[in-house]
């Protein structure tokens, strides 16, 4: 395929178009990006205020009637974020607008207007606005208006979350961050969840701390070791964050950052054992290689780790490494980033999950087992993601589960040709990253299920090649926050295009992911075996080499091209992302997305990841298939150089090939979250 | 040195119309956006406000000679350039507009055209010494010829 030729097109193709993206390589990229859009009939306000928003490093489109903003959003889906509008306009009333935007788009409006008098300002209240803006606008009021629309994601995820088939077992303190992960926001437009998670995860990362600066804690395989030893030591139900900080007795570690991770781990649990309430059919198609697992865990390099743990040759730290990485990444949307690996973990590794879940612990009861077993790598909501892959087959894609199962994409399908193999080599290797987890997995069963909950992405990444529906999905949201963002929705999406785009449109997936998944799913259940690994396998090495090689923007690529890619749109995102991206919104296609980000991670060019994400994202949204193959070759690229991946690549984009094509639906940037057309 | 000495006109210059009323912190908003990027920023806001908003002068000017007077229609017109003029910081036309806002609700037709007239001069006021000082700030060159107001 040409994954060569679109991987070099995504990577070069600038970030621009992803909404998250950061200027600087400054961790927080979140809000960033964001894509405005400016309505207003007066040219010198409309001006004044454009230059105010762009000084707020927003991405700002401006208008002067509502008709042309109302065409503007009707054909870019999930091409903004948030919407300004003044009240009084010539055409259209600014109400009316509201109204309109409300009802088609779910964006949140801000209502401007000179006019100060109560009963206005109560209009655009009981109108829906979110905000209302006296003029003469001051720019200190614009700077957050990115809160909007984290809330509106946020509270999307919860109604998603609701309506949707996420246990609430342990919903976490951030229930919005748990919706996103159990990917039960399929329902909900993957942008939506994607944007939401991505926001939510940079909110929530935000929320730890108390300015937006605030550095981020890079959870490297070590320190996630030694958190899980303490999580084990404590009990998954009584570890607390408080404890968990003393047994982990890490300088500069603070107990905001042990609380988030451990929310992102419980995800991660809950979606292993979620998985193994599923066991879809998916698993059956793709039951095998029990290797799977180990990409998952290693989102970082879905494939490679994976498939390298599969051949022994991904050495037990590297698959810590991505978990790490994945966990650390998705801190913010640990959850979800993982899921798309997860997922094709799930998936793959459904039956042996299932087994060994039944094994080890009761499903879902016992996530927290299994979590343990697999380390711990909360992030990605693998039990559920698998569950979500072959939900999503089936149509009821969580919105995680698709995105980790994405990352698992790549590493399923690696893994699949590399694990089928060496299936026992895999739970060695996590046995010794995570030396309670792995221990527990049967071989190779126990992988796949781990996986899942890694959802890190990483991890679910390698192993399920079976699930490489699940990876695709999971692999977006390995990467970012925004990723689980995004898998959410795309896990509604056809596995297809989630499988690749899972870690980078993780957002963009869901939307799209939804119809595609589907298809893709069933598809790459048959016989993209290989082919959904490869994509996991790519996010995953792409997690895994921004994670190593210190790319700077690791989270960012990592997230950037799962969440931002898939954000696209949205938003997507992403936003937050673990690191930096901000996938947020562009929920380009995953596949791409990943296959950049990972290209890129694969050079070190961490930043450029996230922005190819987002060109992936944007383009394909839901055809993860066609993503890919890019990324396929990305992989090659990136891994050849550790893995040796590349036949198993290539042979997997091939296979994908079939999968589904990549289109540019998701606009997304980063921040957006793109909005994959469904 | 000449230059610096223009300098110091520029910031009497810019001192005076804040303090005389003639602008307001609003401005100032402005002033903070122009960059390098946009180093006449401020400028072009004016520029495009005046040229923009000659168009809502004349068709309040229409409406006022219509009989009866439509204090809706007025008092819609004046939201909108209210709206401008806030949004460049021109305090004295701002509150022109305010005045006849009220007497639109009241409808006092007379009052509005009496407020008309005042806005109108104090609108034309403006442009004059905006126009100078940018004049000024332009023979100065790119530099940061402004120092920050009060």
């Amino acid at each position: 395929m040409n994954f060569g030729v679109q991987g070099a097109k995504s990577m070069s193709m600038p970030s621009s178009s992803a909404s998250w993206k950061s200027g600087d390589g400054v961790s927080d990229h979140f809000p960033v990006g964001l894509r405005v859009l400016l309505v207003d009939d007066d040219p010198t306000c409309l001006m004044i205020l454009e230059k105010m928003l762009r000084n707020c490093l927003y991405e700002v489109t401006k208008c002067n009637r509502a008709e042309i903003a109302l065409s503007l959003l009707r054909e870019n889906k999930n091409g903004f974020d948030i919407v300004i509008s003044d009240v009084h306009m010539p055409d259209m009333d600014g109400f009316k607008l509201l109204e309109h935007v409300g009802l088609e788009m779910d964006l949140p409006v801000i209502m401007m207007s000179a006019d100060d008098s109560k009963s206005v300002v109560m209009n655009g209240v009981t109108h829906g606005a979110c905000d209302y803006l006296i003029k003469p606008v001051r720019i200190e009021a614009l700077r957050n208006i990115w809160q909007h629309v984290v809330r509106k994601r946020k509270h999307e995820w919860k109604d998603l979350e609701q309506s949707g088939s996420i246990e609430d077992g342990d919903r976490q303190q951030k229930p919005s961050e748990d919706a996103d992960f159990s990917s039960s926001a399929n329902e909900g437009s993957w942008r939506n969840s994607k944007r939401r998670k991505d926001e939510e995860d940079q909110a929530e990362e935000r929320d730890d701390s108390s300015t937006l600066k605030k550095p981020r804690v890079v959870w490297s395989v070590e320190l996630h070791q030694q958190f899980v030893v303490a999580v084990n030591q404590l009990g998954i139900d009584k570890a607390v964050p408080k404890k968990i900080l003393e047994l982990m007795n890490v300088p500069g570690l603070t107990r905001e950052n042990v609380a988030s991770h451990l929310q992102k781990y419980r995800l991660y649990l809950r979606r292993l054992s979620g998985v193994s309430q599923h066991p879809g059919g998916l698993n059956n198609s793709f039951v095998g290689p029990p290797e799977t697992p180990f990409g998952s865990i290693s989102s970082l390099n879905g494939l490679d780790l994976q498939a390298l743990a599969a051949t022994g040759q991904l050495p037990a730290q590297s698959l810590a490494t991505l978990e790490a990485a994945a966990l650390g990444r998705s801190t913010t949307k640990s959850g979800i980033s993982m899921p798309f690996m997860d997922q094709r973990n799930l998936f793959s590794f459904e039956n042996p999950k299932l087994r060994f879940r039944d094994d080890q612990q009761p499903q879902l009861g016992n996530n927290n087992k299994q979590m343990n077993l697999l380390h711990g790598i909360p992030t990605n909501m693998e039990p559920k993601q698998l569950a979500n892959l072959h939900q999503s087959a089936q149509s009821s894609f969580r919105g995680m589960n698709m995105q980790p199962n994405s990352n698992h994409h790549g590493n399923q399908s690696s893994s699949l040709l590399v694990q089928m193999s060496q299936p026992p080599s895999r739970p060695q290797m996590f046995n010794d990253t995570n030396s309670n987890h792995f221990s527990m997995i049967p071989s190779s069963i126990a992988q796949p299920t781990l996986p899942s909950g890694m959802g890190s992405g990483v991890l679910a990444r390698n192993g399920i090649v079976e699930n490489a529906r699940g990876a695709i999905y999971n692999s977006a949201s390995q990467a970012s926050t925004m990723v689980d963002f995004s898998i959410n929705q795309n896990t509604d999406l056809p596995g297809n295009g989630f499988l690749l785009a899972n870690n980078a449109g993780g957002q963009m997936a869901t939307v799209a992911s939804k119809g595609l998944l589907q298809e893709e799913v069933t598809s790459e259940m048959k016989g993209s075996r290989g082919l959904a690994p490869s994509y996991d396998i790519f996010s995953e090495l792409h997690q895994h080499k921004s994670q190593d090689w210190g790319l700077p923007n690791v989270g960012l690529t990592f997230d950037a091209s799962q969440h931002s890619n898939m954000r696209g749109g949205l938003d997507v995102p992403p936003s937050v992302l673990v690191q930096q991206n901000n996938v947020q919104n562009r929920i380009t296609p995953f596949g791409k997305a990943i296959f950049s980000a990972a290209e890129e991670s694969g050079r070190g060019n961490g930043p450029n990841i996230g922005q190819q994400l987002d060109t992936l994202l944007a383009g394909n949204s839901l055809r993860v298939k066609a993503e890919s193959l890019p990324e396929a070759s990305c992989q090659n690229t990136l891994f050849h150089e550790q893995y040796n991946q590349e036949d198993l690549m290539s042979a997997l984009l091939k296979q994908q090939e079939g999968v589904g094509p990549v289109t540019n639906e998701f606009g997304f940037d980063g921040y957006a979250l793109d909005n994959l057309p469904v | 040195m000449e230059r610096s000495q223009m300098y110091r006109q520029l910031a009497n210059m810019r001192k005076a119309l804040f303090d005389q009323g003639f602008l307001d912190e609003q401005f100032v908003q402005l002033e903070e956006l122009q960059d390098d990027a946009n180093p006449n920023f401020v400028e072009e806001i004016v520029t495009l406000f005046y040229r923009d908003s000659t168009r809502l002068i004349h068709n309040i000017e229409q409406a006022l000679e219509k009989n009866p007077l439509d204090f809706t229609k007025l008092d819609s017109y004046m939201h909108q350039f209210k709206g401008s003029t806030t949004s460049i910081g021109a305090k004295k036309v701002t509150n022109e507009c305010t005045q006849f806002r009220e007497y639109c609700k009241a409808g006092n037709g007379e009052g509005c055209k009496r407020t008309f007239e005042q806005l109108k001069k104090e609108y034309a006021l403006l442009k004059k010494k905006l126009e100078a000082y940018f004049q000024l700030a332009r023979q100065i060159g790119p530099v940061e010829s402004a120092c920050r107001p009060k």
